[in-house]
C-alpha cells in the first residue's frame, strides 16, 4: 500500500453490497472515480448515498457482503479506516463527530502527519509544531476560519455552519487523493456555500477525485460534475454529464422513480425501514 | 468485626506510643478519649448504605504497625506536582514522621506557621487546640477514631489575616513497604487570607503494600482563598480511608482538586460545609482507576447559609476489573435561600468488567435554590473512534486521544499548570492499549 501510495489514481466500486445489522442497503454499486474528476451522487432521502460513503472509509456498522473497493485494483474492503485515510481517502461527514477535550489543532497536527506520513508509527514525532502552526493558520484565512477556531475542541458546540466549515478545513490540510463530501453545503447560508464550492474548488484542482453527494445546485456550479450518477434502492440508476444534474435540481426525481420501478420501490421500503 | 488480630494497634502498643510522643496533656487525653472509642467500636457495617458496595473484609488492622520507632530512611522518590515550580514552603513525610521541612524566611515574617503538625503542637499548641478536630468528627465510624488516637507527622498550614501567599506549598508524603501513614491536615486561613497547597502522596514500588488513616480539615475565614490539590499515588497494594472536610464562613472560596491515581481500596468522605454567605467551592476530580482497585468516594456539598455556590466534577476512567463508587450529596439547609448547586459525575468504562457506580442525590430544605446534577457511564463512543480513524489515526491512537480528552474539562478548570501536566502525565501513562 506504501510503496504504490503517490501512484494511486483510480478508486473503484464493483458491485458492492453492503448491509446494515443484517439489512441490505447497497445493491450492486459500481462506480470508479479518477484523480481529477468530479462526480455528483444525486438521489432521494433513503436511497444508500451516505450508506456508500461511510463504506467506502469503512465503518465497522457498513457490512459488505458483496464485492469490492479498489484504490488501483487493490482490494481495501479489508483495511481499516485510517488506513483508508492514509491511502488518501477522504469524506467530509453529513454530520461531523465531536470529540470532547480534544483541541482542533492538536487532532489536525495528528492526522495531517497520519496522512503525509504513511509509514509512521504510534508514538513517531509529529509534525513540527511551528511549521504546523504556520500553515493551519494560513489555511484557517484561506477559509476565512477564525482563528481561534483551532483552540476549540473538534466539533464540540459548532453550529452546523461551522461543522461544515472545519470539515472542509480538514479536507484542505488533509489534501487526499480522494475526497466524498457527503452534503458538505447543507446548514451553510448562500454566502458560505459559495465559499465553500470555491474553497473545494481550489483545494481539489486538477489533483482531486470528488465525490459529491449533495441536494443543492449551488456546490456544483463551481464544482461541474464530470458525472452525475442517480441512486436509487441502494443502486447507480442512471450516470450522465452536468445536464443530468441540472434536470434533477429543476424537476427532481418524478421521472427518476417512474423509468425505475422496481428500484423505487426498494427506495420506499427502505425508507419505511428507517435505516439509519 | 472486631479485634481479632491487630497486634499492630493493641493497647499496650497504644501506650508505648503515648509514651514516646511529647506532646501537651490536651492533646494526649483527646487521643485517650479517641482511643476509648475506638476500643468501644466496631468496623462498619457491611450493610450500611456507605459501606454495601465497598469489601473492606480482607484488611487486617493487624498487619501494620503504630508507628513509634523511626521511619526507616526513605526512598527519593521524586515529586510530580512541584516540578518546575518555586515553593514558598516544602515539606516532606516519610511513613506519618516529619523528615525534611523548610519555609522561606519572608513567609515566616509574615507569620506564616507550616511545617509537621506533630512537630508544631508543643510550640502551637493553642492554635491547634482550638481548630484540630472541629471540623472532622473523630467518632463518626472506627477508622475516625482510630485515627484520632494515633493521627501522628501531618502537617499544618497557618496563613494570618490578609496575608497573600503567591506561592505554592508543597507536601510530600511517602510511605515505605509496609508502611503507615496516619497524618492529619489542618489548614487554617484567617480572614483574607490566600494561599495553595499542593500535596501528593507516593510509594517506594508499585506493588508496596501500607495503611493510610487519614483526616483533612481545611478552615477558611471570611474571604480566605484557598486552593488546595491533593495527588494521591500510592501504589495500587495500599489501604486508604480519610475523611476530608472544609468549612467555608463568608464569601470564602476553595478550589479543591484531588487526583485518585492510586491505592488498593480507597473509602473517602469528602466534604464541604458553606456556612458563611457568599462562600463558594469548587471540587475537581480525577481519578484513574486499574487491576482490582476499588475507589469509592462520599462527598457532601453542604449549604448551610445563603447565597452561596458550590459546584462538583468527578471524572473516572476504569479499566481492567477496576471499580469505582460515587455517592454525591448536595444539602440545602433550610435558611440557605438562593444556593446555586451543581454536581457531576462522568465515568468512562474502559473495559467490560470495569464497574462504576455513580448516585448523585439532593436534600433541599430551601425552597429558592438552584440545584443540577448529573451522571455519565460509558464506553469509548465508537463514533468518536471512526471519525477520528477517517482522518487517519490508528484505533489506539483515537482511543488515546478520547480518553485525554475525556479528563480535558476538569483540566480546564485547574488554575495550576504544574498540577495539569502532572494529572496529564499521569493519564497518559495508565492508557493502554485498547482492542
Amino acid at each position: 500500500m506504501i510503496s504504490i501510495n503517490s501512484m494511486i489514481d483510480t478508486l473503484s466500486i464493483k458491485n458492492l453490497h453492503v448491509a446494515v445489522e443484517g439489512k441490505p442497503i447497497l445493491r450492486g454499486v459500481n462506480l470508479e472515480i479518477r484523480r481529477g474528476e468530479t462526480h455528483a451522487l444525486m438521489g432521494p432521502n433513503g436511497s444508500g448515498k451516505s450508506t456508500l460513503g461511510l463504506a467506502i472509509m469503512g465503518h465497522s456498522k457498513y457490512e459488505p457482503t458483496e464485492g469490492v473497493i479498489e484504490l488501483n485494483g487493490v482490494n481495501i474492503l479489508e483495511w481499516e479506516p485510517d488506513q483508508r485515510a492514509r491511502a488518501g481517502v477522504f469524506m467530509a461527514f453529513q454530520r461531523p463527530i465531536s470529540i470532547p477535550g480534544v483541541k482542533m489543532a492538536d487532532f489536525l497536527r495528528h492526522a495531517s502527519t497520519n496522512v503525509r506520513r504513511p509509514e509512521r508509527k504510534e508514538g513517531e514525532e509529529l509534525i513540527p509544531m511551528r511549521e504546523f502552526r504556520k500553515e493551519l493558520r494560513q489555511k484557517m484565512e484561506d477559509l476565512a476560519i477564525n482563528q481561534e477556531f483551532a483552540r476549540r475542541y473538534v466539533n464540540e458546540g459548532f453550529s452546523g455552519g461551522e461543522m461544515k466549515r472545519a470539515e472542509i478545513l480538514q479536507l484542505a490540510m488533509l489534501q487526499p487523493k480522494f475526497a466524498i463530501l457527503d452534503e458538505t453545503d447543507s446548514g451553510l447560508d448562500a454566502d458560505a456555500v459559495r465559499l465553500a464550492s470555491e474553497s473545494i474548488a481550489r483545494i481539489g484542482g486538477q489533483k482531486m477525485g470528488l465525490l459529491i453527494i449533495t441536494h443543492h445546485d449551488k456546490l456544483l456550479e463551481h464544482n461541474p460534475p464530470d458525472f452525475t450518477h442517480v441512486m436509487l434502492g441502494g443502486r447507480i440508476v442512471e450516470t450522465g454529464g452536468v445536464e443530468l444534474a441540472e434536470e434533477l435540481h429543476r424537476q427532481g426525481y418524478e421521472r427518476i422513480r417512474k423509468t425505475y420501478p422496481d428500484a423505487n420501490e426498494m427506495n420506499q421500503e427502505m425508507v419505511e425501514q428507517a435505516v439509519p | 468485626m472486631s479485634t481479632t488480630a491487630e497486634l499492630g494497634f493493641t493497647q499496650t502498643a497504644f501506650d508505648a506510643f503515648l509514651q514516646s510522643r511529647d506532646e501537651p496533656e490536651w492533646l494526649l487525653e483527646l487521643r485517650r478519649d479517641a482511643w476509648r472509642q475506638f476500643s468501644a467500636m466496631e468496623w462498619p457495617a457491611r450493610n450500611l448504605e456507605e459501606w454495601r458496595r465497598t469489601d473492606f473484609r480482607l484488611f487486617k488492622l493487624g498487619n501494620f504497625h503504630l508507628p513509634t520507632e523511626p521511619a526507616a530512611a526513605p526512598q527519593l522518590i521524586p515529586g510530580l506536582l512541584n516540578e518546575g515550580v518555586e515553593v514558598g514552603g516544602q515539606l516532606t513525610i516519610v511513613d506519618s514522621r516529619p523528615s525534611q521541612s523548610h519555609l522561606k524566611q519572608s513567609w515566616i515574617d509574615k507569620g506564616v506557621v507550616f511545617g509537621s503538625l506533630s512537630s508544631l503542637s508543643r510550640s502551637h499548641g493553642d492554635l491547634i487546640r482550638r481548630h484540630l478536630f472541629q471540623v472532622v468528627d473523630p467518632s463518626y465510624d472506627r477508622f475516625a477514631a482510630l485515627h484520632a488516637a494515633c493521627w501522628c507527622g501531618g502537617q499544618l498550614l497557618y496563613v494570618p489575616r490578609n496575608v497573600t501567599i503567591d506561592e505554592p506549598f508543597y507536601i510530600h508524603a511517602l510511605m515505605n513497604d509496609g508502611g503507615v501513614d496516619l497524618g492529619h491536615t489542618l489548614v487554617i486561613l484567617e480572614e483574607g487570607a490566600e494561599a495553595t497547597l499542593l500535596t501528593e502522596t507516593s510509594s517506594p514500588r508499585p506493588e508496596a503494600t501500607g495503611f493510610h488513616c487519614g483526616a483533612t480539615e481545611l478552615i477558611l475565614a471570611p474571604r480566605a482563598r484557598l486552593r488546595y490539590v491533593s495527588l494521591q499515588n500510592w501504589s495500587s497494594s495500599v489501604w486508604h480511608f480519610a475523611h476530608q472536610r472544609a468549612i467555608l464562613h463568608q464569601d470564602a472560596s476553595l478550589q479543591w482538586t484531588l487526583g485518585a491515581l492510586g491505592s488498593r481500596l480507597a473509602k473517602v468522605n469528602q466534604e464541604v460545609a458553606l456556612v458563611g454567605p457568599g462562600a463558594e467551592s469548587q471540587v475537581n476530580g480525577v481519578m484513574f482507576t486499574e487491576g482490582k482497585q476499588h475507589l469509592s468516594y462520599h462527598t457532601l456539598q453542604h449549604h448551610q447559609a445563603p447565597s452561596c455556590r458550590s459546584d462538583f466534577l468527578y471524572k473516572t476512567a476504569l479499566q481492567d476489573r477496576s471499580h469505582t463508587v460515587w455517592r454525591g450529596m448536595i444539602r440545602v439547609d433550610q435558611g440557605a435561600q438562593k444556593t446555586d448547586g451543581y454536581q457531576r459525575n462522568d465515568n468512562l468504562l474502559l473495559s467490560d468488567q470495569a464497574r462504576a457506580d455513580s448516585i448523585p442525590g439532593l436534600e433541599i430544605q430551601a425552597d429558592d435554590v438552584r440545584c443540577t446534577h448529573g451522571s455519565t457511564s460509558g464506553r469509548v463512543d465508537e463514533e468518536l473512534i471512526f471519525y477520528a480513524q477517517c482522518r487517519g489515526l490508528t484505533r489506539n491512537e483515537a482511543i488515546r486521544a478520547i480518553v485525554v480528552g475525556f479528563f480535558q474539562q476538569v483540566f480546564d478548570r485547574i488554575t495550576i499548570e504544574s498540577v495539569r501536566e502532572a494529572l496529564g502525565q499521569a493519564i497518559a501513562e495508565r492508557v493502554r492499549e485498547y482492542k
